[in-house]
């Protein structure tokens, strides 16, 4: 579905990681965790085309992303939902227009009034459709954003910090969904340093853990 | 993208949930109406211009072309007889259809312009003119003017070429800078238009990263600029030639004063020619947003 192999990247000149290889296998649940700068976030980038692998092979449900024109990536995205820890929303549209908009840009506005009731309810936001993304608290951003990308019904989710903003009690909200979602057959990747997170994914499903330090992606260790 | 008359109906009908996605922006939009309606202003009276020039050039083309003046300078006593003879001669040469001699009313209101109502032109040694108006493919005037010589000594024929040409080339002129002005009009609009959606390109960076992360092409984020600036130029190029065209209207006409510039205007279905002021302007809108679009979301990697 979307693999790295020895992939690197660098920026201005500086190596950020090298030899990076990675399998998302239909399905899977992975962690990608690690500290701050070791870039989590490019790797996630670069495993929904919105980077280019600087070395090594990026391919994305079987193509090489090096090889992807602009709109061939627009249209992979459709298949892979984003949630950023900044959730990225349109602030002059309603939450239900912003949670809707993957439907609007690729033409299927139709499909939006009959998922959208029931993915509100799912995220626990259905009163809150006509608010605007600033009216909203930081965990209801964080819903609204997931909603946002599993509305397509993308293969894959991939989620960079979703819990970082927000408290203990809507991080394991926010889990849950995750793992309803990976058992519904979707693939998730999610950026965290939250070990507390990862443990309790653990304890519910079967994860694998990844760690991005000194520039290499390693298997998580005794440490969780 | 083709572009294509259909693409443009769709995006004129749209897609106001892709136009919603870009949140408006005040001061662009004003903007975009503002240069669109002042441009179309000026371009009624470039067309103003090269329309009457048009028709300036045309009269006078034709009108001089088929007409010459003698002008007879005598002294006072010989004057009409020498007038008599050259209407004789003028009579019996071939392609002169008729010749008549001008009244004192008719040389005095000549003048008029130059030297006011009450010219004493009794008075005055004023040459008497010969109006001489031909037919089918004209006559000859080197045997005119040889026939003239003998019988009229104090005859000049004048042909109307010596200056006919040039006013006919400066009419000429004069049109021509009309269409070359419609074309700047065209171009600044164009350059103000691509200037505009830049700068919305730009204040609305964040929205096409957004667009971008949730699967939007490139298309589709141009098509709410393209669109939504379209409508702008359309709907402001009509404001303005609405404007321009009531001006123009309010302009003196030819028959109340007389001269070239109270000719400045349409004349019947000419006003037609106004309809695609608008349409020319949204085109231009259209084409110069989406290359601007295009080619800025090229660049926003």
């Amino acid at each position: 579905m979307i693999e790295l192999e020895n992939v690197a990247y660098s920026y201005g000149g500086a190596e950020l990681f090298s030899q990076v290889s990675l399998t998302l296998a239909p399905g899977s649940f992975h962690f990608l965790t690690g500290p701050s700068g070791a870039g989590k976030t490019t790797l996630l980038k670069l495993c929904y085309g919105e980077l280019l692998a600087t070395g090594g092979q990026v391919r994305l449900f079987g193509a090489d992303a090096a090889s992807l024109q602009r709109d061939d990536v627009a249209l992979l995205r459709r298949n892979v939902g984003v949630v950023h820890q900044d959730c990225q929303f349109l602030d002059h549209l309603s939450v239900a227009e912003n949670v809707v908009l993957p439907l609007t840009v690729s033409g299927r506005e139709d499909e939006a009034a009959q998922n959208l009731d029931d993915l509100m309810a799912w995220v626990g936001l259905r009163d809150q459709v006509n608010q605007l993304p600033p009216e909203l608290s930081g965990g209801e951003r964080q819903r609204a954003a997931l909603a946002r990308a599993v509305i397509m019904s993308p293969e894959v989710i991939i989620a960079d910090e979703p819990t970082g903003n927000v408290d203990w009690e809507m991080s394991q909200r926010l889990l849950k969904l995750m793992i309803e979602l990976n058992r519904m057959g979707k693939t998730i990747l999610i950026a965290t340093h939250d070990f507390n997170l990862i443990r309790a994914a653990k304890s519910q499903v079967t994860t694998r853990v990844l760690r991005l330090t000194d520039g290499r992606l390693q298997q998580a260790g005794a440490e969780l | 993208m083709k572009p294509s008359l259909t693409r443009v109906f769709e995006l004129m009908t749209g897609d106001p949930q892709a136009d919603r996605a870009v949140p408006p922006t005040g001061f662009t939009a004003r903007l975009t109406v503002f240069t669109a309606a002042a441009m179309a202003f000026l371009a009624v009276f470039a067309l103003a211009l090269s329309l009457a020039t048009g028709r300036l050039a045309d009269r006078w083309s034709e009108e001089l072309a088929r007409t010459s003046t003698l002008r007879i300078t005598a002294p006072e006593v010989q004057m009409d007889a020498q007038t008599q003879a050259a209407l004789n001669v003028l009579s019996t040469t071939p392609g002169i259809a008729a010749a008549r001699a001008l009244t004192v009313a008719e040389q005095k209101a000549l003048l008029e312009p130059w030297f006011g109502p009450d010219l004493p032109l009794e008075d005055l040694p004023i040459p008497q003119l010969i109006e001489i108006f031909e037919e089918g493919s004209g006559y000859d005037p080197i045997g005119l003017r040889a026939r003239l010589q003998a019988e009229v000594p104090g005859a000049v024929l004048d042909d109307h070429t010596r200056w006919r040409a040039p006013l006919v080339k400066a009419a000429n002129s004069l049109r021509s800078l009309g269409w070359i002005a419609l074309l700047l009009i065209a171009a600044t609009t164009a350059a103000m238009i691509t200037l505009a959606a830049q700068a919305a390109l730009a204040a609305n960076a964040q929205v096409v990263r957004v667009l971008r992360l949730v699967g939007a092409t490139d298309i589709y984020i141009a098509r709410a600029f393209i669109r939504r600036f379209t409508l702008r130029a359309l709907g402001g190029a009509a404001i303005g030639t609405v404007l321009g065209a009531g001006a123009v209207w309010l302009l003196p006409s030819t028959d109340t004063v007389g001269g070239f510039l109270t000719g400045l205007g349409f004349i019947g279905a000419q006003w037609l020619w106004l309809v695609f002021i608008p349409i020319l302007a949204g085109l231009v809108s259209f084409f110069a947003t989406r290359s601007a679009a295009l080619r800025n979301l090229r660049a926003l990697k």
